[in-house]
């Protein structure tokens, strides 16, 4: 919280930097030629990023591509090229479902990710935007989360419709929805409990949550997918199982500032076509930043 | 998405028929593939690195054992290495006999430390342990709330301390801990970034202060490449004994347990597999092995036949076995080897496909059942033995006077018995028609329509 997010963001890439970086540079390093251990080696830089093989498989083949087609000189170009690459996986005319007012956010994501933490974020960004916002607590199951949003509603001055452990999400949701109803904030956010995606129960307890929501509510409502950005490759499985029981809006792609890459928000863009439409990067409730493409891919292949 | 890792090696040797040694261009094709399975299963790339060429080294020239098809053979050697790896058997919490014993939980943001540490306390407790929660995360909104909660669930005291003291409040825990009369102590701290330089000296800090006889590394079960990096850094700082590995109940491979492991040596102790605070399991290196590889019980089914591949079969029987024509006498000698393997309904819901079988559950044989089954056959005379059809009513009332049991039982056996002898004719016709080696209930080269 007392150091500002750049210096934290830049904080963690110079660590994460010099390592990924050496690995490029190896690979630079060998000269113009581009063989098949070059070839072999970044595919390793990428699957180590957590992009998964069939997306590196599929990426670094198009690039072999593009090398020949263009002549590209040695490793250096393409590199370059390689973050082009990626940056363009991502969609650009993607309108962000957080700057729609009013509107009404479902975060939701599997334990731990940082939902509730995003939402004070998030709840924060609006407010320093002077926009209104409105916090509704249905994570009923976890221990103490009512009271974790509560102080993050406080450190953002917004306030908070919640009931007892153990109600019904469901019921919070109702709650806040007619609260959001009558007092018209611009951006009402939903906490939702961690569940894993394999957990049919918990995902039919989610749809009804956003079946209330979507009832109660003129306001558009959309869902969010947190997710921690250390994921591997069962991120692929949980935005999977996720949109297909709520249709998802976007992703939030949290703890960038450590080393992990987030490579997997490259898997999902792929297959999904999900946008990334924040990313955490500390937890502080200022650690938020917009998603930008071409600065995540570089990152992504330590060039950030 | 991917077929898992024994079905994709078994097409690659499909046309392998001859026994004998496996050739190096054979096993590059499945190196590639087992690479694969462990990319997927988010193994980290260097690891997997060495690990293949490890398998690769014991495979070439490996000798196909008799019972098992190459791409078996290729998968058990692949099993072993991995299980070796993880650990050869099951890691157990070792605790000093200083009182109180000192447990301290350290971890990433959000990888299950709070949960893990009153399931800790709560597992502990029933070996007769009587613990508290040190509540040592002075940083996250309601993280102190959230550990007094789990404590009141469960009745156990947790101990808050006063200030921004970490190292302070750790120890004024523990003298709690023995003003209290508790004889395990058990430390929560705070989630921390691998690269936060200060968080990661102020766990050092504890860990120096308290002295824990185990402190242990709490991983998320879905972490990824950057496992090695964060374990790394948390064993260089902490120098941890073990680790928990938690949210095992979802479907990730987990294969950051082998990343780890490989990389800082340190075993895994236990397995978180859901939120509740009986969700705490030992670790079980085998399973966890075959999780990452994707490929379930078909490994232990493949086990299970190598086990019984020292069984030999005599060559009439085998043969009676492909015409379907075995016996009781058969029958019983497949028992004892059936005990050592599980019940016959068991080993066919390993396989892949064994959803075609309708008749499955009344195929279902317990251990207990074994037994009695054995009873019964050794009450039927040669004759009934040799051919079943003999087996009218009132033989089946002698048989089970002999035998201790209910006609029902009697009636119950015969008709698994038929049953057993149509599913054998099922599953010899069902695959390519090659020579099948193993017995009832030993399908080493069983192929299953699919
Ligand atoms: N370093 C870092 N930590 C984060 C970030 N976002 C959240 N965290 C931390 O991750 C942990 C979990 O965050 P929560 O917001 O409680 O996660 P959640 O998804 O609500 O968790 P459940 O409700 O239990 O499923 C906390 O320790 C947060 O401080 C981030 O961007 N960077
Ligand atoms: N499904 C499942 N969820 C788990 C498991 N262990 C913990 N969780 C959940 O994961 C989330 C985070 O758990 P915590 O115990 O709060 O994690 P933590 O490491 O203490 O988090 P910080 O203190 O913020 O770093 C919660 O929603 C837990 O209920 C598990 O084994 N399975
Ligand atoms: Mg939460
Ligand atoms: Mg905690």
């Amino acid at each position: 919280m007392a150091t500002p997010w750049y210096r934290r963001i830049s904080e963690g890439l110079a660590k994460s930097r010099g390592r990924l970086e050496g690995q490029l540079n190896v690979l630079v390093g060998r000269g113009p030629d581009l063989d098949v251990a070059f070839w072999e080696d970044l595919e390793d830089v990428l699957v180590g990023a957590d992009i998964g093989v069939a997306a590196v498989t599929d990426i670094v083949e198009r690039l072999r591509d593009t090398a020949s087609r263009k002549a590209l000189p040695d490793a250096e170009s393409v590199i370059e090229h390689l973050a082009e690459e990626i940056a363009s996986e991502f969609p650009t005319d993607v309108s962000d479902p957080l700057a729609v007012s009013p509107v009404v956010i479902l975060v939701v994501g599997v334990n731990g990710t940082g939902k509730t933490t995003t939402i004070g974020k998030l709840a924060k960004e609006a407010v320093d935007a002077g926009r209104s916002v409105l916090l509704g607590s249905a994570d009923t199951f976890r221990a103490a989360a009512i009271e974790q949003l509560d102080i993050i509603a406080e450190r953002a001055s917004v306030p908070v419709i919640s009931r007892e452990r153990g109600a019904d999400p469901a019921a919070v949701t109702f709650d806040t929805v007619v609260a959001a109803n009558e007092r018209r904030p611009d951006l009402t956010l939903i906490d939702t409990a961690g569940r894993l995606h394999t957990s049919a129960d918990l995902m039919k307890e989610l749809q009804k949550v956003q079946r209330v929501a979507k009832r109660e509510t003129l306001a558009p409502v959309m869902t969010l997918l947190v997710m921690d950005a250390t994921t591997g490759q069962n991120g692929l499985a949980q935005a999977r199982k996720f949109d297909a029981a709520l249709k998802l809006d976007g992703i939030v792609l949290t703890k960038l500032d450590g080393t992990a890459k987030g490579g997997i928000a490259v898997a999902i863009v792929r297959e999904l076509g999900l946008p990334v439409v924040r990313v955490g990067i500390g937890e502080g409730i200022d650690d938020l930043k917009p998603f930008v493409a071409e600065e995540f891919a570089r990152a992504l292949i330590g060039r950030g | 998405m991917f077929q898992n890792l024994s079905e994709r090696l078994q097409s690659i040797f499909a046309d392998l028929t001859g026994r004998g040694r496996l050739s190096e261009a054979d096993v590059d094709t499945a190196m590639r593939e087992i690479r694969l399975a462990l990319l997927e299963a988010d193994v980290n790339f260097k690891v997997v690195k060495s690990f293949v060429e490890r398998v690769r080294q014991r495979t070439v020239g490996a000798e196909v054992s008799k019972s098992l098809t190459p791409g078996q053979t290729v998968v058990r050697i692949v099993l072993e290495e991995l299980t070796s790896l993880l650990g050869e058997t099951e890691s157990r919490l070792i605790l000093t006999s200083r009182i109180p014993g000192i447990v301290m939980l350290v971890g990433l943001q959000g990888s299950g430390k709070t949960t893990a540490a009153a399931k800790l306390a709560n597992h502990l407790r029933k070996q007769g342990k009587r613990p508290i929660l040190i509540a040592c995360d002075i940083y996250r909104p309601a993280a102190i709330d959230q550990l007094e909660s789990l404590g009141r669930e469960l009745d156990i005291p947790v101990f808050r301390g006063e200030g921004t003291d970490v190292e302070a409040i750790a120890k004024a825990g523990v003298k709690e801990a023995i003003a209290s009369m508790r004889d395990l102590a058990i430390v929560d701290t705070a989630g921390r970034l691998h690269v936060d330089e200060k968080m990661m000296d102020e766990a050092a800090r504890v860990k120096a202060a308290l002295k824990p006889d185990q402190v242990l590394m709490v991983v998320d079960a879905m972490t990824g490449q950057d496992a090695v990096t964060a374990a790394a850094a948390f064993s260089e700082r902490v120098d941890f004994d073990g680790v928990i590995m938690s949210k095992l109940d979802g479907d990730a491979r987990g294969g950051a347990a082998l990343s780890i492991r490989e990389v800082t040596g340190k075993p895994i102790v236990f397995a978180g597999v859901g939120e509740r605070l009986d969700a705490l399991e030992p670790f079980h290196p085998d399973r966890m092995a075959k999780r990452i590889l994707g490929m379930g019980d078909v490994v232990t089914l493949i086990e299970k036949a190598t086990e019984a591949a020292d069984a030999d079969l005599t060559e009439e029987m085998e043969e009676r076995l492909r015409k379907a024509e075995f016996t009781f006498d058969d029958f019983l000698l497949q028992l004892t080897h059936l005990k050592k393997m599980g019940g016959i309904g068991d080993m066919l819901k390993m396989l892949p496909g064994a959803g075609h079988f309708k008749d499955l559950d009344a195929a279902e044989i317990d251990e207990r059942q074994l037994d009695r089954v054995a009873a019964i056959i050794r009450s039927m005379t040669a004759e009934e033995r040799a051919n079943p059809k003999l087996l009218n009513g009132s033989r089946r009332e002698r048989i089970a006077r002999g035998a201790g049991v209910t006609v029902f039982d009697v009636n119950q056996l015969v008709k698994q018995f038929n049953q057993a002898r149509k599913l054998m004719k099922q599953l010899q016709s069902g695959g390519p028609g090659k020579k099948k080696r193993g017995g009832f209930g030993m399908p080493g080269g069983m192929r299953l329509p699919s």
